[in-house]
């Protein structure tokens, strides 16, 4: 228990310290490394602890007696409904305080009449809280200390910024402590509480350079958010009022009892889509990108995002065979496809990124929608996979666009020779999103074992045709790093020190987590999937017949040990490749010039043009605008969605309270 | 296995009419099928055994002759297939025309005719086969390279120089 | 492995490129006689083949020859992993990284044609990547196991449950084998539209290596097709050949037809054949199997 309080509290004192730090300095810099250091090493240790000292089947629970604390969280609540308040008033954007009083009160109201006062723990420590903090802590503490670097080049870039780099920090720190809180909260009122510090410390982050575009994206995000969190409200009030139960464990038992639950699931569902920006609701995060990149790092890797699928994956016992598990499972598999589409058409280095982590989260939202224990597991480790390739983009494209001024992946040409650090990072980011043998595609192919085994035939369409088109715009990004203009040579990266502690660890994890994730499958992922169902083993065995538990917990890891073997040979030949190079090299040839009808001026960069003059050549990728353009394909994507989100919604409130 | 089995073309107008050219297609129909000899006109430079180079070479297009023979890789032969491409032909004294193909790049084969006839060209290709198992066999041997562009247009210039002084020394005499 | 599987991989790593040789020389012929030409000499792929490797080594720059390679290297790698009766998925995905290694190849050299021609290829691999995913579904839903071994060890021969896999793989495999396209990647045609596009700058062996992982694609290709109809009756693998006869003469057919195919149309029709051939087979599966 030590160990869990200092990981929440202790990145909220770290935040209130570099609060007041607001020049940049050495001292604050060592600070930021330093706490993030502590938050890494406080989050391993918690979870070595854990598996030493603690039997972790069916959970570990804390702090029953809280009566102190909730008055805490309490005042806390009024003071971020105020701030939300404030801000309103600020910008003239009042919609958003409807949406945070109607969050906000009924949490004060359940807390002041003691209603929602149980004697059931608050908090849970079980397998997957153990995955989530080893995710949050060293992702979450590694984005960090990116960012102490990070903020002093983006601030000498951006100088028409007001410097408020200290606050930056700080917010940072607070979102690594509520993240720990929500994922290891099992009281609901509590996770709301941590919930709710997430949505409005994202929208702060957003519209940190208060630009106008800043500000109207951050009360996107808010506006989002706060939805998510009354949805959220909704299910608490349900469960606290009408089912009497206050913790989502209590909620899980009635997995049995699938009708009696379906509103609140369904509202918590509503919630978790919110959070991770699915379609309908994929525009906050589009928006998040005009944040510094540590934000986008840090909201789209690590965190923010995967409270979502985090709370979707806890819920998916209760969702096979339901309407809500209809609902998650089909909007999750229509985002996975629409936004890697969609991802094809955007130029914008980070774009690029978000569209792809809807896509993905996309994918995790599906499988947990699946409800069955291979789905999990698939959804799992994509969440691993995904937060630490994730997070290693996201940050070698901020470094670059420090170094460059630009993040538009056009302006990536002939990377490979100009910043090789770089484009060997990224390399290996890429990889890791789109190609076998490495993480993600290795999930990928488990989710789509697990779709066919649920039966969900949809789901392995959308997951066909969306493999399909991420390969597309993840392997142009590729090539256009690995152009290598004739005469080009190596530029000096202004990556600071921090940035590369922060980099080449997650590079390292993404490519070691390739070789090691049956070890992590066996000693978490498998042994969670497997509790996680027990108690819905019963309902499973009668209602479809089709699910054989203890077959299941055999063949769950999906990928048998020939095929991991095979990968393994793979991934070595592929990091024999640069010494490959040199042996290839080794013999002295004949360069020739590209093909350029044999109009070149002499290299590749520029020809003659039919007056004799010479013209720059210019090799733009292929965005095919006007196929799957922005512009043609979101508007009918997000009126589907929310039509489709709008009846399964209604269906499950009604089949929920009425029937 | 001789590389003459399988002679890939890379053909290239230059200042012409456009009749060889339409011989040079001709050739490819199933009247003449040059692909019984494994021929194929591959229009890619790095591909090609064979330089099949039809009209004159212009101002304009000579460095795009350069480049193309350049580009070509070891063992190749070169074709100049029509009148034109031979020395000129009836453009020979426009202001813009240097000459022949091998103005700009050294040739092997010089196949006649306004405009080349098919089967005047198929016989060209079969006497460029022979050379290209020729340098072949050479360069197996390590004792042949060709000559690059820049390399040929030097010899033409010693070659012109030389004519220059044989010249003077003539009149002098 | 077994003694089978063993000799059959040895076999595909020394017979392949012979044998895709005399399927694209018999291709060639006949579509030469499809055009009232004679054709070429039977074996002409193999002496094309191997006059390649016999040219001179030139490059652009330091990386392409490397990622070529690598590309050679993990097609044939792939198509070991197939005939040594591994996972048909873990088979497809290999393919897909061997396909990245060339596309890698064309964008590094810097020019239009190939940088155009490594777009296209990309939007080839867009429009048969979900259909090759789902043909591999369609066996597991089918005999229950993703493994080539047991694919094979069924007693019906596939194609009696997945008639519309069938169908859209064989669409896809005029496309996968660069059949059709005109304004596509690469194609076998000297009259098109990039002048070879992806491979546009590789030349010699370099060139020579590209051609050679392509026949071994070849081969691996036809296997999958051949699935369809092998079973645990050793007979089956006669039908299996004369099946892949005839596959390989539609395909020149089409070829014949069709020479003018651009992407537009072949992102929609393989898309639409994707989701209807196999979609619906697809559906019709899984509903069988509860």
């Amino acid at each position: 228990m030590p160990a869990l309080a200092f990981l929440i509290l202790f990145p909220f004192a770290a935040a209130f310290i570099l609060f007041f730090m607001k020049r940049d300095s050495r001292a604050r810099t060592f600070v930021v490394i330093l706490s993030a250091l502590a938050e890494l090493a406080a989050s391993i240790f918690f979870a070595i602890d854990n598996f030493a000292s603690h039997d972790m089947t069916m959970g570990t629970f804390y702090m029953a007696e809280t009566h102190v604390i909730d008055m805490i969280m309490a005042a806390v609540e009024i003071f971020l409904m105020l701030l939300v308040f404030s801000q309103a008033v600020r910008f003239r954007k009042f919609y958003v305080m409807i949406l945070s009083a109607l969050g906000t009160l009924p949490a004060l109201y359940l807390d002041f009449t003691g209603m929602s006062e149980t004697s059931a723990s608050h908090i849970k420590v079980d397998h997957l809280t153990v995955i989530m903090v080893l995710v949050v802590g060293i992702v979450g503490s590694l984005i960090c200390m990116y960012a102490a670097g990070y903020i002093k080049d983006y601030h000498h870039h951006h100088t028409e910024f007001r410097d408020r780099s200290g606050y930056f920090l700080s917010l940072l720190f607070v979102f690594l402590g509520a993240m720990m809180g929500l994922i290891s909260s099992d009281n609901l009122l509590w996770m709301y509480f941590f919930w709710e510090i997430t949505s409005v410390c994202s929208f702060l982050l957003i519209g940190y350079s208060q630009t106008r575009e800043a500000v109207t994206n951050s009360f996107r995000a808010l506006w989002m958010n706060l939805l998510g969190g009354c949805g959220f409200m909704a299910a608490i009030i349900f469960c606290v009022g009408i089912m009497e139960i206050t913790n989502i464990s209590q909620l899980l038992l009635f997995a049995a009892l699938p009708a009696m639950a379906l509103f609140p699931v369904a509202m918590l569902a509503f919630a978790a889509l919110t959070k991770s920006a699915q379609l309908p609701f994929s525009g906050w995060l589009l928006g998040a990108m005009v944040a510094p990149t540590p934000t986008s790092a840090l909201l789209h890797s690590a965190t923010m995002v995967k409270a979502g699928v985090y709370l979707l994956l806890r819920l998916s016992p209760m969702m096979h065979g339901t309407y809500v598990g209809i609902m998650v499972s089909a909007i999750g598999g229509f985002t996975f496809f629409a936004a890697s589409l969609l991802a094809i058409t955007v130029s914008d280095g980070k774009k690029v990124l978000a569209y792809s982590t809807i896509s993905n989260l996309g994918l995790i939202t599906a499988a947990a929608g699946c409800g069955m224990p291979e789905a999990v597991w698939a959804g799992i480790m994509l969440l691993i996979f995904h937060a630490v390739t994730k997070s290693m983009m996201f940050m070698s494209v901020g470094a670059y666009e420090n170094s460059t001024g630009s993040r538009d992946v056009e302006d990536m040409h002939g990377m490979i020779v100009r910043y090789p650090r770089l484009a060997f990072v990224m390399t290996i980011g890429i990889f890791g999103m789109a190609v076998v043998p490495m993480g993600m595609c290795v999930a990928k192919w488990a989710a789509l074992k697990a779709f066919i085994d649920s039966g969900y035939v949809y789901l392995t369409l959308f997951l066909c045709f969306g493999s399909a088109s991420t390969l597309f715009y993840w392997i142009k990004w590729l090539g256009k790093i690995f152009s290598v203009p004739k005469g080009s040579y190596k530029h000096e990266d202004t990556v600071h020190g921090s940035e590369w502690i922060a980099i080449w660890p997650l590079s390292l994890t993404a490519v070691i987590l390739c070789l090691i994730y049956p070890v992590i499958s066996a000693l978490v992922v498998t042994p969670y999937t497997q509790n996680a169902f027990s108690g819905a083993v019963n309902r499973f065995a009668t209602s479809a017949g089709m699910f054989d538990h203890a077959a299941a917990s055999e063949t769950i890891a999906a990928i048998s040990t020939e095929d991991f073997i095979i990968m393994g040979v793979m991934l070595i030949c592929m990091c024999v490749l640069p010494l490959g190079m040199k042996y290839v090299n080794s013999v002295q040839e004949r360069r020739v010039l590209a093909y350029m009808s044999g109009f070149n001026t002499g290299d590749d960069r520029s020809f003659y043009d039919s007056l004799g003059e010479e013209k720059g050549q210019y090799l733009s990728n292929w965005y095919m605008r006007d196929v799957f353009g922005e512009k043609k394909l979101l508007m009918p994507c997000l009126m589907v969605t929310t039509a489709f989100l709008l009846v399964m919604l209604t269906v499950c409130t009604v089949g929920g309270l009425f029937i | 296995m001789r590389i003459s089995k399988s002679p890939w073309l890379l053909h290239y107008d230059g200042s012409s009419c456009n009749g060889c050219d339409i011989e040079v297609l001709a050739a490819t129909t199933p009247r003449f099928d040059v692909e019984r000899f494994g021929i194929i006109n591959t229009g890619n430079p790095k591909h090609a055994d064979i330089f099949l180079c039809t009209g004159g070479v212009n101002s304009q297009n000579q460095d795009v002759i350069r480049q193309i023979y350049d580009q070509m890789p070891d063992p190749k032969v070169v074709l100049a297939c029509g009148i034109c491409a031979c020395d000129g032909g009836i453009f020979k004294d426009c202001y813009n025309i240097l000459g022949g193909t091998d103005t700009v790049i050294p040739v092997d084969v010089y196949v006649p005719g306004c405009a080349v006839r098919p089967e005047a060209l198929i016989d060209g290709v079969v006497k460029a086969l022979k050379l290209l198992d020729e340098k072949a066999d050479k360069m197996k041997r390590g004792e042949y390279r060709s000559m690059t562009s820049a390399e040929y247009a030097e010899a033409l210039k010693i070659k012109g120089q030389l004519a220059e002084a044989a010249d003077t020394e003539e009149k002098d005499a | 492995m077994t003694v089978f599987s063993t000799a059959a991989v040895i076999i595909y790593l020394v017979f392949s490129p012979l044998i895709a040789c005399l399927f694209s020389g018999v291709d060639r012929v006949v579509t030469a006689r499809m055009q009232g030409r004679r054709g070429p000499k039977l074996m002409q792929p193999w002496y094309d083949l191997v006059k390649l490797f016999s040219k001179e080594s030139t490059s652009v720059n330091d990386i392409q020859k490397i990622l070529v390679m690598a590309h050679c290297f993990f097609a044939i790698f792939s198509g070991a992993i197939f005939f040594s009766g591994e996972d048909v998925l873990l088979v497809l995905f290999a393919l897909t990284m061997a396909e990245v290694f060339l596309i890698l190849a064309a964008y590094s050299v810097n020019a239009a044609y190939s940088e155009l021609g490594a777009q296209r290829e990309l939007l080839q691999m867009m429009a048969y990547e979900p259909m090759t995913l789902l043909t591999a579904v369609g066996f597991y839903l089918s005999t229950g196991s993703f493994k080539v071994e047991d694919i094979i060890g069924t007693d019906l021969p596939l194609i009696i449950k997945m008639p519309g896999f069938f169908i859209g793989f064989f669409f896809i495999m005029i496309v996968k084998l660069r059949k059709s396209p005109f304004d596509l990647s690469t194609s076998h045609h000297a009259h098109q539209e990039l002048i070879k596009g992806l491979t546009g700058d590789l030349s010699g062996p370099v060139y020579g290596f590209s051609e050679l992982a392509e026949l071994y694609e070849e081969v691996l290709m036809l296997g999958i097709a051949a699935l369809f109809f092998i079973t645990s009756d050793p007979i089956s693998y006669l039908w299996a050949l004369i099946a892949i006869a005839v596959i390989m003469f539609c395909m020149s057919l089409i070829d014949n037809i069709f020479p003018r195919v651009k992407w537009e149309v072949l992102l929609k029709t393989a898309w639409l054949v994707t989701i209807f051939a196999g979609g619906a087979n697809l559906v019709i599966l899984s509903l069988l199997r509860k």
